[in-house]
């Protein structure tokens, strides 16, 4: 470790932070302009060229505005609030490769900001804090609409967080780690191949019901549309921001968004090879070409999240519950337990056993299954239908 | 407030667990009289909330009040507040002349112009008793301009009721279809909203040349917006999901209440004052009432779609069928002196009709200058004339006291009676339902506080 090595890594990390704060304001201009397009509309076209520059000039404006606190608030917590979701939602791309490997004057340099043995570990921990940002915001407002849309979103984001724990627990015991960069090069072996193609092992196929648990998860996780109770403007006004103008509300704004690419990201990191695709040319086209398909196959699932806007309306608090507990959670216990067995299935040099054991395990399942609804507590209900009361609303005089 | 309408001590007066998560099959019996402000639910035993909707709310359609009161997210009372949009138009009719009034009226629910100034006439011209004398061209394209309206406001309620639910392309879609019957009212009447076009005894001018082909386009462009409307949102899973079961409102209540429209025809009662009391011949055109038995939101979404194509089908009629002749009764005591055209000004009087007051005819100018200024006076005696508007039964009591003003003007608006009933249909509601419910009885509040 040398200086030549830190100035590497200082170039790594600023790379990465770069990459994802213009991808932010990109984002949020793709957004604009794409749910434009699907609507009939134009979206912003006027600062610079295609109106790229309109996130620049929003942001700005945002940071000049007069900083508006209401006065009943928890002010410590008030003011803390919007940089624990900005933190949060900044420290968690550190962990994700976002290119290849190449060979900077005889060093090796790798386009990932730090890769350690917990790296998958490190994403979930971060997005886990980041309810803490948006549920003391609720609570420090001290407002009614943020308070709601805060207990909302800590509900929301604890429960999905559950799923999207358990479709990553199956990735792990798929790849068999949970470092970043060793998932990645789990997907390089080719699954099977066609002709000169080889399909490569991208954990999407293998591992589909994860991947689509995953997808879900992270759409209610960066609370995007269908999903963005939290925040829901017909409902709530602002949700948890409603009180928050200026610099502070562009911290949340830009956590959000953030949010978004850090998720897609992962999602490709997962599910989809990471920067990996077929290499060639000459060597700085080979060393540019991982960033290149990092960063189109990120760009796929940004549209599918602004596209996702375009289409669907809001869901319901009770029924978005009702997704995440009763479908996605036991769905994703399920394929951990699958995965589990088909790996320890193919390792096991005493495959008899295993299977022995499985099938018991299967069938106690299958009978508690079948018992269930004779142990279940059934509700108490009258034997007799009640009556039909007499109306009660004034009728008129007949 | 009644003990009815004071909500349970502790939970447990819900019926049973289901009753909790999903609103109840059978809407729930709930009487709301007058109620004292000083008497408030007790928030801190009860662990209740209770929060103000508006007046300044994304989804309270302008300055509805909503004081709701919650525990968590289930709305255990509802109570509206009105009058913040308060414009004293009726009061205000009692000094004007009578014609000046529809430049009122028009300003009241602000999305069907049309339809209160046709009521409006109606009620005039019944009190004068010059109803059989209106030209049939007259009432055809009375017929005509609120068969459209109907359709714009069913696209803006579209797009509202889209917004509140988050569906931003549906906003879209619903505001981009109304332009298109709004640039046929502006070539019309030269605006696009409060147009002041139908006067007692006709309308103000007759229509543009070439608008006839223009309104046809107009209609199949529209057919197959639609058609792309519905294929994103009937059988979309959110959006019913969404609007399924919610703002349940039975039959008899909407009786009781004096509901009436598309939330009265949700509740399978097919009562459409276009059939139950045709006016300006519409009975001649053929149309159906749709109906459905669900009672709830998504029942009142799939009837405003029909309606919209049902009034279109109207709108080709009357094109097909366009009498010839007169926009204006012949009685020259009551038809406006001048009939308008467009000079390089923009619109205003015909230059033929300046040229004749101005250089020709003293009498004519007398006349004109008389029936301007002074207007004609409407014999004693009070009327009521009710039209069918996009959002119910849209009724004017007129009174006169023999002179050229109004004695009283009394509107029955949709909307008003509508607001009434938000309690009944959001009781035991989430907080995301009332937002539902209350853009399925879609209140325009310029017609609630008038």
């Amino acid at each position: 470790m040398d200086l030549v090595d830190v100035a590497i890594t200082f170039a790594v990390a600023l790379g990465a932070f770069a990459l994802w704060l213009v991808g932010t304001a990109l984002l949020i201009w793709g957004e604009r302009r794409v749910i434009a397009l699907m609507q009939t509309r134009v979206g912003p076209n006027r600062l610079g060229p295609f109106g790229l520059l309109q996130t620049v000039a929003d942001g700005a404006k945002l940071f000049f505005k007069e900083d508006i606190a209401p006065r009943n608030i928890d002010r410590f917590v008030y003011l803390g609030a919007p940089f624990v979701s900005a933190t949060v939602a900044l420290v968690t791309f550190a962990v994700i490769p976002y290119g290849g490997t190449f060979q900077v004057s005889g060093r090796e340099v790798t386009l990932q900001v730090w890769d350690p043995n917990i790296g998958m570990l490190w994403i979930l921990a971060m997005s886990s804090l980041g309810v803490y940002g948006i549920f003391l915001a609720g609570w420090s407002s001290g407002s009614k609409y943020p308070l709601l849309g805060g207990v909302r979103s800590s509900a929301q984001l604890i429960s999905y967080e559950l799923a999207m724990g358990l479709s990553l627990a199956a990735v792990f015991i798929y790849a068999g780690t949970l470092q970043a960069s060793q998932i990645v090069a789990n997907q390089q072996i080719p699954l099977f191949e066609l002709g000169p193609i080889a399909v490569p092992a991208w954990h999407v196929v293998p591992m589909l019901p994860a991947f689509v648990i995953f997808f879900l998860t992270s759409v209610a996780e960066t609370q995007r549309p269908p999903f963005d109770l939290p925040e829901a403007e017909g409902e709530l006004v602002a949700g948890f921001h409603t009180e928050y103008s200026g610099a502070k509300f562009a911290m949340f704004f830009l956590a959000e968004f953030m949010n978004v690419i850090t998720f897609s990201a992962v999602m490709v990191t997962l599910f989809f090879g990471g920067p990996s695709g077929p290499l060639f040319g000459p060597g700085w086209l080979q060393a540019l070409l991982p960033t290149v398909y990092f960063i189109a196959k990120v760009g796929i699932f940004l549209f599918v999240f602004i596209w996702l806007r375009g289409t669907l309306p809001r869901m319901r608090y009770d029924r978005l519950m009702d997704l995440g507990w009763k479908v996605l959670l036991p769905l994703g216990l399920f394929w951990v337990l699958a995965t589990g067995f088909a790996v320890v299935l193919r390792t096991s040099t005493d495959q008899g056993t295993v299977l022995r054991i499985a099938g018991v395990g299967a069938g106690v399942a299958l009978l508690l299954y079948l018992a269930a609804p004779l142990l279940a507590r059934r509700p108490r209900r009258d034997t007799q239908p009640e009556p039909e009361p007499e109306p009660k609303f004034p009728t008129p005089s007949r | 407030m009644s003990d009815l309408q004071r909500p349970p001590a502790s939970g447990a007066a819900w019926a049973d667990e289901s009753d909790r998560d999903r609103a109840p099959a059978r809407p729930r019996e709930h009487t709301v009289v007058g109620g004292d402000w000083q008497e408030l639910p007790n928030v801190v035993d009860d662990d209740l909330m209770i929060i103000n909707m508006g007046p300044q709310h994304p989804s309270t359609h302008g300055v509805l009040r909503l004081v709701l009161t919650l525990d968590g997210e289930r709305i255990l009372d509802t109570r509206p507040v009105i009058g913040y949009l308060h414009t004293g138009i009726e009061k205000n009719l009692e000094y004007r002349p009578w014609v000046q009034g529809v430049t009122f009226v028009t300003r009241m629910d602000y999305l069907a112009p049309l339809h209160n100034e046709l009521a409006y006439c109606l009620a005039v011209e019944k009190l004068l008793g010059i109803t059989g004398d209106i030209p049939e061209r007259a009432s055809a394209l009375r017929v005509l301009l609120t068969e459209f309206n109907r359709v714009a406001s069913h696209f803006v309620w579209l797009a509202t009721g889209g917004m509140e639910l988050g569906s931003t392309t549906a906003m879209i879609f619903g505001f981009r279809e109304r332009e298109t019957i709004l640039d046929l009212f502006e070539e019309v009447s030269g605006l696009r909203m409060n147009h002041a076009f139908i006067r007692p005894g006709g309308i103000a001018m007759d229509l543009p040349d070439g608008f006839v082909p223009r309104a046809r386009t107009a209609i199949s462009a529209l057919r197959d917006r639609i058609g792309e409307i519905e294929d994103l949102l009937t059988e979309n899973p959110i959006w019913i999901e969404r609007l399924t079961g919610v703002g349940l409102l039975t039959a008899a209540q909407c009786l009781d209440w004096g509901v009436t429209g598309p939330v009265l025809r949700s509740a399978g009662v097919a009562h459409d004052l276009r059939k139950v009391t045709p006016y300006c011949g519409i009975e001649q055109y053929d149309f159906h009432v749709p109906t459905t038995d669900t009672a709830d939101a998504y029942g009142r979404y799939l009837i405003r779609m029909e309606e919209m194509r049902q009034s279109l089908t109207i709108c080709e009629q009357v094109l097909d069928s366009l009498p010839e002749g007169a926009v204006m009764v012949a009685d020259a005591k009551i038809a406006w002196p001048a009939q308008l055209a467009l000079g390089p000004d923009g619109i205003g009087n015909a230059q033929e009709h300046i040229d004749r007051i101005m250089g020709k005819s003293m009498e004519a100018l007398i006349h004109h200058f008389k029936l301007v200024t002074e207007g004609f006076t409407v014999p004693e005696g009070q009327v009521y004339a009710a039209i069918e508007s996009p959002r119910g039964e849209l009724g004017y009591h007129v009174t006169s006291s023999g002179t050229n003003k109004p004695y009283r003007v009394k509107v029955r608006d949709p909307s008003f009676l509508h607001i009434g009933v938000l309690p009944t249909m959001s009781h035991g509601l989430q907080v995301a339902d009332i937002i539902v419910a209350v853009a399925s009885v879609d209140p325009v509040m310029g017609g609630v506080d008038r």
